[in-house]
């Protein structure tokens, strides 16, 4: 999935401890461990999820195959400004698709990726309840409703 | 203090509102009721959702139950200084009717709330979710109360199974049978489980009741712990929905202070208490036993059912899984009584039904209907038709695993068997229309494309199947389809339906099946006319220069991206289709409209 390599640090993987002592080191706890990992780190890379598997005493594996299983858990980091295109059916039925291909030929990215300056990502995600507002774009905590391609250089403009 | 509080406006704080700045709108309420006084006279109160989002952000004020749509952040100074002060309505922020085009103060008079039967949503939208005193006020915890002071287990279970209460997820399953067998199996300990990890794309009732009421879940857990004889319970929620999270833990934190949740509650000597759980994103974790195996802390595959969860579940004791709003329909029926439910509805199907209306729709929102509730009143009454007065075409029920329904089911009552017999199913509750310009292939290409991203990979007539079903249709939207394709599909659908392992797998080519059995003709024109007579296929659209209007200006020779536009100054072009990318760059920039889709 990913070939970034980093080296972590000595911090990071005190920090990594610290989350997986609070869960009592338990594996039933893996997936609120991974939440609160990716919380601070942004992202699952393989590193990190080495040093869980290695406080939960479980194989790599297995931490691989949860944290690949879950759209929510990523192993690419996100861009300063996450764009998430609400792709839920209602959004589709009112032309998410037109937004969609805005972003991507704006950004020029494709989905799941970032901008090389690491500003933006592009993700999907499936509904988010403002069916009211279809199409709804996200950028970080902010939601636009109503959203059509021609609005989408303007969404970009506020983040310059 | 509270005595002197005379009016209260409430604003919506669910998501759809709060994207509109409804916080803006109570900050600035709240900042106008200060500057003139009268923060003792005048509540501003944040509410769950209201249910019409087409026209929130909203704002009602109690108790002449006056209701502003599309409020701004900069009509509060106007609602405060003539409506609270002066008592005048403000008239450019109440709701047009569009048939009279009359302005309609009061909800109830609006068609949008007028056939609607709130029990599950009965305090979305009135009360503060974050207050508890205020769901106490509206009889909270009173059926908790009641059952455990009044009431054997045995008592409890038989007004559940009386009422004729199905499970509202999916399934629709009796619920008072659930809590029985679970009750029946042997253990020392069991679980009550919370599903909320709702997952239709389209569908947001669940997340509407925990953020608009989310102690009534609470109450509920806790009636079933009693009900079946567990201590625990586990909301399993998705982590996509903070403001939920953030609701359903104030109000645990608030019934656990008020003893209501914990041990000894209301000193019966009955001990519960609830925890959560979070999703990562994965739709087959609605799915009963792929969901225990999520919160178990592995990848959420379901397994082969028996077992079921309420003989083996979580950790391998008995567990009861109920949905969002089977659990918010339990208090009112304890409260009421069994027959007070069972007079609602239809003789198989009792109660109401909430359904999130979007799609190409002019009302889109959550509403409640009882059971029996005709498509055409939903989508015609309720809805107030279709958007931009466009022709309807179709309504798609049950979300990815559900149909296409048409005009002709439009007469058919809403219960779980007719719309499984119409080739649909009820879901959990996610109703998206579509008008004319929606291709109907593409529609079922576009479930598959979700189908396919959320199979958990276990069974390959799933994994495979569904992946094969989508590329058929890739095919097909592309132009490149055969009648064998057509053939191919239905079989291959059949096949998935009959030999997957989950719910997800054996309801996946519904979509497909139903576009075909309804829309056969779109398919065939696809496949036999190379034509997409929506225009929304790509591949199958043909940009032509109308001769008539074009007056040789080149602009869309300029712009085009692949100079697939010749022509003179001052005549006539042409598009060379064997060239063109169908980008639309030509029909954007033809100021003449000599520019046509055929």
């Amino acid at each position: 999935m990913s070939s970034i390599k980093i080296k972590l640090k000595e911090k990071d993987i005190a920090q990594i401890d610290e989350i997986c002592k609070s869960f009592n080191n338990e594996p039933g706890e893996l997936i609120n461990v991974l939440h609160k990992v990716q919380t601070t780190f942004g992202y699952l890379p393989a590193e990190v999820q080495d040093v869980v598997a290695n406080k939960l005493n479980m194989s790599v594996a297995k931490v691989y195959g949860v944290v690949t299983f879950y759209s929510f858990f990523t192993m690419i980091p996100k861009g300063r400004f996450p764009i998430s295109i609400c792709t839920g059916t209602a959004c589709y039925v009112r032309g998410a698709e037109k937004v969609l291909d805005e972003f991507k030929k704006q950004l020029s990215i494709k989905v799941g990726e970032s901008t090389p300056d690491g500003k933006f990502s592009l993700n999907c995600l499936r509904c988010v309840g403002a069916c009211g507002l279809a199409p709804v774009v996200q950028v970080g905590e902010k939601t636009y409703g109503r959203v059509s391609p021609d609005l989408v250089k303007d969404i970009l403009k506020n983040y310059e | 203090m509270a005595q002197q509080i005379k009016m209260h406006l409430l604003v919506c704080g669910g998501t759809g509102c709060r994207a509109s700045e409804s916080d803006q709108i109570q900050a600035s309420l709240e900042h106008e009721l200060k500057v003139h006084g009268l923060e003792n006279e005048a509540k501003v109160v944040t509410t769950g959702c209201f249910g019409f989002c087409e026209k929130g952000p909203i704002v009602k004020v109690i108790p002449d139950n006056t209701f502003y749509v599309q409020v701004k952040p900069g009509d509060a100074r106007e609602i405060v200084e003539e409506h609270v002060i002066k008592g005048r309505k403000v008239e450019r922020l109440l709701y047009t009717d569009p048939e009279n085009k009359e302005h309609v103060a009061d909800s109830k008079h609006m068609g949008f709330y007028r056939k609607q039967i709130r029990i599950a949503l009965r305090n979305c939208g009135f009360i503060d979710p974050e207050n508890v005193d205020e769901y106490l006020a509206r009889d909270g915890y009173q059926a908790l109360g009641k059952v455990l002071s009044e009431m054997t287990p045995e008592d409890a279970i038989k007004i559940i199974k009386d009422s004729g209460l199905r499970g509202r997820g999916g399934g629709g399953f009796p619920t008072g049978l659930k809590w029985e067998i679970t009750r029946k199996s042997v253990a020392e300990k069991k679980y009550v489980v919370c599903n909320a990890d709702e997952g239709d794309p389209g569908a947001f009732m669940d997340r509407s009741i925990l953020e608009g009421d989310p102690h009534v879940v609470l109450e509920a857990m806790a009636i079933c712990g009693f009900a079946i004889g567990a201590d625990a319970g586990l909301i399993y929620i998705r982590a996509e929905y903070p403001l939920a999270i953030k609701r359903l833990k104030i109000a645990i934190d608030q019934a656990r202070n008020y003893g209501l949740l914990g041990n000894d509650i209301l000193g019966t000597g009955f001990n519960f208490d609830i925890e959560l759980r979070y999703g990562a994103g994965a739709f087959v974790c609605g799915e009963e036993t792929a969901l225990i195996h999520s919160m178990e802390g592995s990848r959420g595959e379901p397994t082969f059912k028996p077992p079921f969860p309420s003989v083996e579940g979580y950790l391998g004791k008995p567990t009861n899984v109920n949905n969002v709003e089977t659990f918010a329909n339990i208090p009112p029926i304890i409260n009421k009584g069994s027959e007070w439910f069972a007079a609602i509805g239809t003789a198989r199907a009792k109660g109401t039904k909430v359904f999130a209306l979007a799609g190409k729709i002019n009302n889109v929102g959550l509403i409640e209907v009882p059971m029996g509730t005709t498509l055409r009143e939903v989508i015609f009454e309720i809805g107030g038709g279709i958007k931009d007065g466009k022709k309807f075409k179709a309504v798609q029920t049950g979300g990815p695993s559900g149909g296409c329904l048409t005009e002709k089911h439009l007469d058919i009552p809403i219960e779980y068997d007719t719309l499984i017999a119409a080739g649909s199913m009820m879901g959990s509750g996610g109703m998206i229309v579509m008008d004319e310009d929606d291709c109907m292939v593409s529609v079922a290409k576009y479930y598959l494309d979700f189908t396919v991203e959320e199979s958990c990979g276990k069974c390959s007539p799933c994994r495979i199947g569904n992946k094969r079903l989508h590329e058929i249709l890739e095919t097909i939207t592309k132009g490149q389809g055969t009648m064998e394709d057509l053939s191919k599909l239905k079989n291959l659908s059949h096949v998935i339906k009959d030999t997957s392992l989950c719910g997800l797998g054996q309801t996946s080519p519904n979509p497909v099946l139903s576009t075909m059995e309804n829309f056969w003709d779109e398919y065939i024109s696809h496949v036999v006319d190379k034509k997409c007579t929506s225009g929304v296929c790509k591949s199958l659209m043909r940009y032509v220069i109308i001769p008539e209007n074009c007056i040789g200006c080149m602009a869309c020779a300029r712009n085009c991206p692949v100079n697939c536009i010749t022509g003179e100054r001052k005549q006539v072009h042409f598009i060379d289709q064997d060239t063109c990318i169908k980008c639309g760059t030509c029909l954007e920039k033809c100021k003449f409209n000599a520019i046509a889709i055929i």
